[in-house]
């Protein structure tokens, strides 16, 4: 433990509840995550996961229960945050180039008129980053999924900020893009704190050090212990009835754990 | 040829009033139209036509029977068009009705007042022309409107493209980089509603979608960005309200119709050119 309490914390969530129309999503939900940690966040749909994202980007507040994200409220940390949501979830009609898309994480930079020099230098870089200097003046829609995602990615890179979360963005895309994906977040992961949903864990335990099933409660597993129980229950059975420790360091879990 | 001669003729200054207001409110029409179709938006524009009638029957009947004279058809226009648009996008933004049964609701319920108050202003009151425009009738002065108008619009329009593009485009990452989104959608309502008044006076309430909506659509088949398909749009509205009104003029037709039938041919042409074209690739 003593090598997780030197590092700082860049999520850390206490006894949180969160429920929508009467319905308890989240209950009770302590959660530590650490700085440049990659997290995978994995459970069914319905389960909160999206509400767990929303609750961490500030666009929802918690019923109770504290939050702090880089040791201040979401809603303060929330420019410090890089956000990819789901490319499919886009109009794909909408007449706008991929420049104009990645220079939108520059908003909070930007009062009236036209960007500055220094929005389009970082938002060229970051498109240099992602691969897709030739792509910058084609239309977002007419780009494949792939790029679409790394579009997304440029977008959050442009913006800056310590935490990158995606969400779902193995979803619809080729298992090349998929490949070339994880090869762009191992190297991001150096600098920034990783965050990914997704309900495909199969690859997950290749570049996660943590994995956090969300299904009403959150449970973090290092993901050394990733099992084919564990997957099988993440799915069918209640998640509270898998074997979960508390949080150890990405090297190995304890063994003294067990519920 | 006729319609040229008729226009350099000191005898008729309504055809170059006519002209000069279409072609200038097609800048509006062409900003705005994107952004409706873009954002997809297009009921919302309609609602706002709709209301529009209320305020110009409570403007005809403040002049005529109250004697308000400085109230008349255009403030209330004006007054229930921003209204309109700021009660739907508060609808929009923060109900949990339905929005579309909310929104028909106040169109039909702005439509309802309007009539009830040309019913009971006295004198005969044409709502034909309200509804299905008569740009024949513009005067010097509302050709002042139509240029404050259109200033206020392709102003703001310009100032904060970004910000409208982003909100547009992507509400929630616009939110999550600090742009306050409900206050620049509401903005953007407002322009529309404006927008929508200009419009009104050229085609009609009847037919303020189709030149709102159809050359930002004609310009979407070509235009890459919503930058260039605001200018694309602007250049195909303007053609079609000139053309409109040389046809009309020369076969002596209604001059909204004709414009809204070249507008709609002119759609459906090119989005059936570039099917074909998408299906042969």
């Amino acid at each position: 433990m003593t090598a997780t309490s030197t590092q700082e914390t860049a999520v850390s969530i206490r006894n949180l509840d969160f429920s929508y129309n009467g319905t308890v999503v989240l209950e009770n939900v302590n959660l530590d995550i650490m700085a440049r940690d990659s997290l995978c966040i994995v459970g069914p749909n319905g389960g909160g996961k999206t509400t767990l994202l929303k609750i961490i980007l500030g666009l929802l507040k918690p019923e109770r229960g504290e939050i702090l994200v880089l040791g201040d409220t979401p809603e303060k940390s929330r420019l410090r945050i890089g956000y990819v949501p789901q490319y499919a979830r886009y109009d794909p009609q909408f007449p706008v180039t991929v420049l104009d898309v990645v220079l939108m994480g520059r908003l909070d930079r930007l009062f009236c008129g036209a960007y500055g020099k220094n929005d389009r230098k970082a938002a060229l870089a970051a498109l240099e980053e992602m691969g897709l200097t030739d792509l910058a003046g084609r239309l977002f829609a007419e780009i494949s999924g792939g790029q679409r995602q790394r579009t997304l990615i440029a977008r959050a890179l442009a913006a800056g900020g310590e935490i990158l979360i995606l969400d779902e963005p193995t979803a619809n895309i080729d298992a090349a893009s998929e490949e070339h994906l994880f090869e762009v977040l191992d190297k991001l992961n150096e600098r920034l704190t990783i965050m990914l949903v997704t309900h495909d864990v199969g690859f997950a335990s290749k570049f996660f050090k943590s994995i956090v099933c969300v299904n009403r409660q959150v449970v973090l597993h290092p993901t050394s212990e990733l099992t084919g129980d564990l997957i099988r229950n993440m799915y069918g059975g209640d998640i509270r009835m898998i074997r979960h420790d508390h949080r150890c360091s990405p090297e190995g879990h304890c063994t003294h754990g067990i519920s | 040829m006729e319609f040229l001669n008729a226009l350099a003729d000191p005898a008729i200054p309504f055809l170059r009033y006519a002209l000069a207001a279409g072609i200038l409110a097609s800048l509006s029409f062409g900003i705005i139209g994107t952004y409706v179709v873009a954002r997809r938006i297009t009921y919302i524009a309609g609602a706002i036509a709709h209301c529009v009638l209320g305020g110009i029957g409570a403007g005809l009947y403040c002049q005529h029977k109250l004697g308000i004279t400085w109230f008349g058809p255009l403030t209330g226009a004006i007054v229930a068009a921003l209204l309109a648009a700021i009660i739907i996008g508060l609808v929009s933004l923060h109900a949990n009705q339905r929005e579309d049964t909310a929104i028909g609701a106040l169109w039909a319920i702005g439509m309802a007042i309007g009539l009830l108050f040309i019913a009971k202003t006295p004198g005969y009151v044409e709502p034909m022309s309200y509804l299905f425009g008569n740009i024949l009738l513009i005067s010097k002065f509302d050709l002042w409107m139509v240029l404050v108008l259109d200033g206020l619009v392709v102003g703001i329009a310009t100032l904060f493209y970004h910000k409208f593009l982003a909100v547009c485009f992507d509400e929630e990452y616009a939110r999550l980089r600090g742009v306050r989104t409900d206050l620049y959608y509401l903005l953007l309502l407002c322009l529309t509603a404006l927008t929508v008044v200009l419009l009104v006076r050229v085609v009609g309430i009847v037919m303020v979608i189709a030149l709102l909506t159809l050359p930002a659509a004609v310009a979407s088949n070509f235009a890459k960005g919503l930058w260039q398909m605001m200018v694309l749009a602007t250049l195909f509205c303007i053609i079609f309200i000139s053309s409109g009104l040389a046809i009309s003029y020369n076969f002596d037709l209604p001059s909204g119709p004709t414009i809204i039938i070249i507008a709609g041919f002119t759609y459906l042409s090119t989005s059936g050119l570039r099917q074909l074209r998408s299906q042969k690739s």
